[in-house]
């Protein structure tokens, strides 16, 4: 025992761990918009496509929701350069990583989603001449968003809590820049409990934030 | 490319031992843990259920890598010095608690409350309403999510690597470091870790759809 807390040095060197938290959240950010396009085409094409289409899609889900996530990080960072001729840098490598990763989360979100939509809203569509994509575009994708908005905000906090797994590859996000302190300054313990709260403290924001969308726009089932 | 597999393999498997042993420990501990607390949510005096809603609040809304560097370097300060190996057990247990918690709460809370008050009316004690009247019911509800939950366990278990835990991940690293041939170990290695937790997701789909007819 006898071990002073000092977060001096913590503050000194906040600007690591602010920068950090920010690129946590583009991170977060841009790998839920890619992997927003990616699970929307995969899942419109699973619900209207044939068993070979549908039976790689599956694949694809399965094997990265059963894989941890450092290792599809390190699988595409350090394995795939190998491989094929490409190079990147740690941090478009990992928001390749994560928005692939998403993706394969939001293909289920939105193929349920479809699956939801009540068949009245479709033959009403239908009823009023709508052509197969009109219906798509103005009817079932409109209201299957407002649908899987809940588990979208989910999927967003889940991401933001998973871009700590970057600093495995040295992107500069909240958990790297805390590495970086302790490497420097040795305030372990310290630079553990501001970091924890920051990602507490984001966390619910978004949550609130996330919440009060879904007040606005969710229909209830 | 098959030499460099072949080379790689009884490192491999002694690196999956690790992760097994790891997840088990982490799954009954979590699971009898958890299940007190969940307990204690739906059932527990008001303090009871704050406190328990106050730590799976907090518990899951920080991320796991965070929890396990913080169990392994924050503790010491508080006079608990872990090796790593106890420290990821504890951090991943920790993790995985509050899950069960949220899968205890929901299995119970799908029962009807007419169910508790019908073992009260027969004169049944609490600890025989839990055991003859809730838990059978709840155990259909609980089971498929917790086995689901198990497959994070294991995948959380690769991160116990950062702390020098040999496990199938950091097996993998030591290999590779060695080879210099990084991709078919880390393809070989996800099979591994897909063969394990997707057996154990089609054996949650299969209690669900066992279980299905207790939708209403």
């Amino acid at each position: 025992m006898g071990y002073h807390l000092n977060f001096n040095l913590i503050w000194r060197h906040f600007d690591k761990l602010w920068g950090g938290l920010v690129l946590s959240l583009e991170l977060a950010l841009v790998s839920i918009a890619i992997g927003i396009a990616i699970g929307l085409t995969l899942a419109v094409i699973h619900v209207s496509g044939g068993r070979i289409v549908r039976a790689l899609i599956g694949a694809y889900v399965e094997f990265i929701r059963n894989v941890p996530l450092i290792l599809l990080v390190y699988l595409v960072f350090y394995g795939l350069p190998t491989a094929v001729d490409i190079s990147y840098d740690a941090t478009t490598s990992f928001v390749a990583t994560l928005s692939l990763y998403a993706g394969a989360y939001l293909v289920e979100v939105f193929r349920s989603g479809l699956d939801a939509v009540p068949r009245g809203l479709i033959d009403a569509g239908k009823a009023i001449g709508l052509t197969p994509w009109q219906r798509l575009v103005h009817v079932r994708l409109p209201t299957m968003l407002r649908i899987t908005l809940p588990a979208l905000s989910n999927t967003f906090i889940s991401l933001f809590k998973d871009t700590s797994v970057a600093s495995v590859i040295a992107v500069p996000e909240l958990t790297y820049g805390a590495q970086w302190i302790n490497f420097n300054t040795f305030r372990i313990a310290e630079v553990y409990l501001v970091v924890t709260s920051m990602y507490l403290a984001t966390g619910y924001a978004i949550l609130l934030a996330l919440r009060a969308l879904e007040r606005r726009f969710v229909i209830g089932r | 490319m098959l030499a460099a597999i072949l080379y790689a393999i009884p490192f491999l498997m002694q690196g999956l031992l690790t992760t097994i042993v790891v997840s088990l420990l982490v799954v009954v501990l979590s699971t009898a843990i958890g299940g007190l607390m969940g307990i204690g949510l739906v059932y527990g005096p008001a303090p009871v259920r704050w406190l328990v809603r106050g730590f799976s609040d907090i518990v899951r809304g920080i991320p796991i890598l965070v929890l396990i560097f913080f169990i392994y370097y924050g503790l010491p300060i508080a006079g608990l010095n872990l090796q790593p190996f106890s420290a990821a057990v504890l951090a991943l247990t920790v993790f995985k608690s509050a899950q069960v918690i949220e899968n205890v709460r929901g299995a119970i809370g799908s029962i009807p409350r007419g169910q508790m008050d019908a073992g009260k009316a027969v004169g049944l004690t609490f600890a025989q309403r839990l055991a003859y009247v809730i838990a059978p019911q709840a155990i259909r509800r609980f089971l498929p999510p917790w086995i689901n939950g198990v497959t994070d366990a294991v995948k959380g278990s690769a991160l116990v690597s950062l702390l020098g835990v040999t496990d199938l991940m950091h097996a993998m690293q030591q290999v590779i470091g060695r080879t210099y041939n990084a991709l078919p170990l880390y393809v070989l290695g996800a099979i591994i870790y897909f063969v394990i937790n997707y057996g154990l997701s089609a054996l949650s789909r299969m209690l669900e759809r066992r279980f299905s007819y207790i939708r209403e």
